[in-house]
């Protein structure tokens, strides 16, 4: 047992190292950065982050990432659980070949979608707005969590709804009080694949926002070029990009293997 | 079984709206671009399937789908059989499982753009700890932004360490699946760790591991961002992928015509391919089931 644990001990070293590369450059002076190579910072400064937090034009990059991406979760399990129900229960016309388009639009390469996305919520006058990015998120987001609760509602036996409807409940008290509680895990691992790729994703909310709902990486992006070569702060701003994915996935911690194998164990 | 029941349309009908709305419009607008030819001003003309007969005939094309196909080749060669051997090694319950899965699922969380910018400092030849391991301490000469193999084994390096542990935690979920009593039963047969392997875990690890696989080829076959910031599909055009080159056609030089052409054929290519896989684990699934029944 004893060496068997080394392989997750070095994986799980080596899957660090960059991380820790980013967080020790957060905490350089620019001119420390660019003066040689240092394993610790030598003189330690928190000065990025401060530039951050002071600065509107940094913090409401985040803000505005928070805001459509838990827009964009709440859309996404709404609409997905009562169609991963009907795709779990019932034989319809159209079943299986509906189910695969949903997947195919998880294949569909984002970059091809761009310049179309920009045009289609331009026109329908959302662009810049936090609403288009979580509506332009749902394209990968809803078919992904229809396969998640798919999978986790077809584990739940068929018998708990039939006994139901024999004692007499509607079908919408049933499902929100008795199914819903059955596949609280599947939610919760739901939500939390609709977080991570909505928060990951950048190019499709770089290209639908301008000003007012600017998500933290195309602040980013401007920084890096504007500014000369501000490493310190790239680093900074980096490193906070990391905590809000770190601090969800504390809750999902123990279905975390089974949400990966989308509910199909 | 399932229940006949065509009302459950109904309960499909928001996604259908909500996805279509994303999907098609889009879509259609690439279909109506591939067709016709425009030199700004909303002015378009009729091309026909002109674009297509050049994307398929041009070298530039063949060449960005050879490295794409060879890039998500060398990513499934690495990521499946690393993740499995990772999986196999790693503690089944206590307190170090969530320990291990919390820190391993960390690279999947981090923003593609940010990714690219962690992995270009970490590589950058005299103050990036990669590279200067490399340069100062193996005393190999490593520079990514001057030499292609350099580039490449960085952008591989990338996504090994971005996504290995999709394919650990999809594998892990196969494994913790399987009841103790399959290995005391191996134990009292003389079973090898081999024969374990072959016959009991890796059969208990087919379907995920079709998932992880349909997943990583999904994903690495789309491929865009992380290499884009990393390389910006340098030095010269040696990390140029299909989505950089795509990009690269439709924004750098606003030939929307050809781009969109070119968008269809890639689209198509990944469609094949992810169908394939999605029959093959629906035979399986199948398969599986009717062993339970007879």
């Amino acid at each position: 047992m004893k060496k068997r644990s080394i392989v997750p001990i070095v994986y799980i070293f080596l899957l660090m190292l960059p991380i820790y590369w980013l967080v020790t450059m957060s905490f350089k002076p620019t001119n420390e950065i660019l003066a040689g190579f240092s394993l610790f910072p030598q003189s330690f400064t928190t000065e990025a982050y401060e530039t951050i937090f002071t600065d509107p034009t940094w913090y409401w990059g985040y803000i505005n990432s928070i805001i459509y991406v838990s827009l964009n979760m709440v859309i996404s399990v709404c609409v997905a659980l009562p169609a991963a129900y009907a795709f779990s229960r019932y034989r319809f016309l159209g079943d299986k070949t509906l189910f695969f388009w949903l997947l195919t639009n998880k294949m569909a390469p984002i970059a091809v979608f761009a310049l179309p996305f920009f045009q289609l919520y331009s026109a329908v006058g959302l662009f810049d707005t936090h609403l288009a990015v979580a509506l332009a998120h749902c394209i990968f987001n809803i078919p992904l969590a229809v396969w998640i609760l798919e999978g986790f509602m077809s584990s739940v036996p068929k018998e708990l709804d039939e006994t139901a409807y024999v004692d007499g409940y509607s079908f919408w008290h049933f499902f929100l009080s008795i199914f819903l509680p059955n596949i609280k895990a599947g939610v919760g691992v739901a939500a939390f694949f609709c977080f991570m790729f909505s928060w990951v994703e950048l190019l499709l909310a770089k290209t639908l926002t301008a000003v007012a709902a600017k998500p933290i990486v195309a602040t980013m992006t401007k920084t890096a070029s504007s500014a000369g070569y501000e490493l310190g702060l790239l680093a900074a701003a980096g490193t906070l990009t990391i905590i809000p994915g770190a601090i969800v996935i504390y809750f999902v911690r123990n279905y975390i293997a089974k949400g990966f194998a989308m509910g199909r164990v | 079984m399932k229940t006949e029941n065509q009302k459950a349309w109904f309960f499909v009908l928001p996604v259908l709206i909500l996805v279509a709305f994303n999907a098609i419009i889009p879509m259609m607008t690439v279909v109506n671009y591939s067709v016709q030819e425009t030199f700004g001003d909303n002015l378009f003309f009729w091309e026909g399937l002109t674009w297509f007969e050049q994307i398929l005939n041009s070298e530039r094309f063949h060449n960005a789908l050879g490295r794409q196909f060879f890039f998500t080749f060398m990513i499934l060669i690495i990521e499946i059989p690393l993740g499995i051997a990772i999986a196999l090694s790693m503690p089944r319950k206590g307190f170090w499982v969530p320990v291990c899965l919390i820190l391993m699922s960390l690279p999947m969380l981090i923003p593609w753009n940010v990714v690219g910018a962690m992995w270009n400092i970490f590589a950058l030849p005299d103050i990036g700890l990669l590279g200067y391991f490399f340069n100062h301490v193996l005393g190999i000469n490593y520079d990514m932004t001057q030499d292609p193999t350099a580039a490449w084994i960085t952008i591989i390096a990338m996504d090994v360490w971005h996504w290995t542990s999709l394919v650990v935690l999809l594998a892990y979920a196969g494994l913790v699946s399987i009841p103790d009593a399959y290995y005391q039963a191996a134990k009292i047969d003389g079973a090898s760790n081999w024969s374990v392997f072959r016959f009991i875990q890796l059969p208990k690890m087919k379907n995920v591991l079709t998932i992880a696989i349909l997943l990583r080829f999904m994903d690495s076959f789309n491929i865009y961002t992380e290499p884009f910031v990393l390389t910006g599909g340098g030095p010269g055009n040696s990390t140029t992928f299909l989505s950089i080159d795509l990009v690269k056609i439709a924004l750098g030089q606003f030939d929307l015509g050809p781009a969109a052409a070119m968008s269809l054929i890639y689209f198509a290519i990944t469609l094949l391919v992810s169908w394939l896989f999605y029959t093959l684990m629906n035979r399986e699934n199948l398969n599986d089931y009717e062993e339970v029944e007879h």
